[in-house]
């Protein structure tokens, strides 16, 4: 699915991350933790192609990334959904056009029906006519998963997604991740939260990478 | 307003101009841009189109006109008249030739020193008009034979004047095309620089669609879009604005000369219909280029 051949990324002369081989396989659940700081959030971006590795190579979803041109990295997204740290919105659109966006820029017809359950599913039916600045956190981090999981995408990406919501909530959106991946959808989850992935070991199979001294170290399937 | 005025850019607020967030000062300083130079567009037009009417005028009337005047003493003005007439009416090249009466003298001086001027009093010599055929005569073969048969006449066939009165209007017309192409060129670069503006205020919602695999020509339409609606009304205001000026402007007259003809004649009144198109047009491609130069920065 996604797979890192001696991969490095660095800029101004600077490594972040270093000699990173390793292969996320269709279906699995990772925790990438680390301290803050570490990378967790540029090896995410590496995932998804906002980042070109700067050493090695970087493979997603068959496709190698190193001379990828602007509009395949763009039908490329389109295939990962990503939970950004900060999920952004488009404060001027209502929150169904917002989790609708991955169908608007992909030229894709919409079904109401389909998009209401998506909301129900992540309990955001009551604000389906809010503006992104009327949620609260958690509903913000909600909506960037519905968001994220709105174009089916065989990958999700979740960046600190219980980073600024309390431990309900957390529980919540972890719950709605293992769902995900119960469905056969590859899930990483960036995190330095050590609660929720011990929470997670009774729900998923969940392999745990740690980045340390610029390296990914894979700490195994039993957490 | 945007559904009666662009049915063909298919603008309805569709999905894709939405992802773009409405936005105050950049869409009124387009909209105002484009109103003002389309304004000036009419005037520019006018004075093109009106310049190319007054040199053309001025070449076929003057060219085909030519004054045999006649100085001479009193008592010999009226052989001289006939004498003159005789080598006129057998040139070839002369479609007719006729002394004019001191009515129709006075009438030319009238503009100049008023109704009350005492012309019988005055040594004012006789004027013969000239008309040519479309072959012309030979000017050096007449004056020499007028120099025969009447000493006192001089043939005057305008050339002297007429060559830099139809420069001078050519000029006229080529310095409001250039004036056309300026204002197209200065549309074009405010626009750039209001959709630049627009890019740059918006980076983060870019951000956001790249990031939800919106391609850069999806982007860039969804400007596109904006503000070729908004150059394609600024320019119908204008337009419109300008022509109703233009038609304000007094009717031309044969006293008045130059300045009231300028406007438009016939057809050319379909010419300022054709302002709004070209500044959609404009906008668009200045957007265009704009938006994938921006985007190309930004990721």
């Amino acid at each position: 699915m996604i797979e890192f051949h001696d991969a490095g990324y660095g800029y101004g002369g600077r490594e972040l991350l270093t000699e990173m081989t390793l292969s996320l396989a269709p279906g699995s659940f990772h925790f990438l933790t680390g301290p803050s700081g570490t990378g967790k959030t540029t090896f995410l971006k590496l995932c998804y192609r906002e980042l070109q590795a700067t050493a090695g190579r970087v493979s997603i979803l068959g496709q190698d990334t190193r001379d990828m041109g602007r509009d395949e990295v763009a039908q490329l997204r389109r295939k990962i959904g990503v939970v950004h740290q900060d999920c952004q919105f488009l404060d001027h659109l209502s929150l169904a056009e917002n989790v609708a966006l991955p169908l608007t820029v992909a030229d894709r017809p919409r079904d109401d029906q389909d998009l209401v359950d998506l909301l129900a599913w992540v309990g955001l039916s009551e604000q389906i006519k809010a503006k992104p600045p009327e949620l609260s956190g958690g509903e913000r981090q909600r909506a960037a998963l519905a968001r994220a999981v709105i174009m089916s995408p065989d990958v999700i990406l979740a960046d600190e997604p219980t980073g600024n919501v309390d431990w309900e909530m957390s529980l919540r959106l972890l719950q709605l991740l293992v769902e995900l991946n119960r469905m056969g959808k590859t899930v990483v989850i960036a995190t330095h939260d050590m609660h929720l992935i011990r929470q997670a070991k009774s729900q998923v199979q969940a392999r745990v990478l740690r980045i340390s001294n610029r390296r990914i170290q894979q700490a195994g399937v039993d957490l | 307003m945007k559904t009666i005025l662009v049915p063909f850019l298919n603008f309805s607020e569709s999905a894709q101009g939405r992802v773009v967030p409405p936005s105050g000062f950049t869409a009124r300083l387009t909209v105002l841009t484009a109103a003002a130079m389309a304004f000036l567009a009419v005037f520019a037009l006018a004075l093109s189109l009106a310049t190319g009417r007054l040199a053309e005028r001025w070449g076929n009337e003057l060219a085909r006109a030519s004054t045999v005047r006649i100085s001479a003493p009193e008592d010999q003005v009226d052989a001289q008249i006939k004498a003159a007439l005789d080598v006129l009416n057998t040139t070839p090249g002369v479609a007719s030739a006729r002394a004019l009466s001191r009515d129709e003298e006075m009438a030319l001086l009238e503009p100049w020193f008023g109704p009350s001027l005492p012309v019988d009093t005055l040594p004012l010599p006789a004027l013969i008009e000239v008309i040519e055929t479309t072959e012309g005569y030979d000017g050096e073969g007449l004056r020499l034979r007028l120099a025969g048969e009447a000493p006192g006449a001089v043939l005057d066939d305008h050339s002297r004047w007429r060559r830099p009165l139809i420069k001078a209007a050519s000029r006229l017309r080529l310095l409001g095309y250039v004036s056309l192409i300026l204002m197209t060129c200065v549309t074009a670069g405010m626009i750039t620089l209001a959709a630049n503006a627009a890019l740059a205020a918006n980076a983060q919602v870019i951000r956001t669609l790249r990031l939800v695999g919106a391609t850069d020509s999806y982007i860039a339409r969804a400007f596109e879009r904006r503000f070729t609606l908004r150059g394609f009304t600024g320019a119908v205001i204008g337009a419109f604005f300008g022509t109703v000026a233009v038609a304000l402007l007094p009717s031309a007259q044969q006293e008045g000369g130059f300045l009231t003809g300028l406007g438009f004649s016939g057809l050319q009144w379909f010419w300022p219909f054709v302002i709004p198109p070209l500044a959609a047009f404009v906008a668009f491609l200045a957007t265009r280029f704009a938006a994938l130069q921006t985007l190309r920065r930004l990721m």
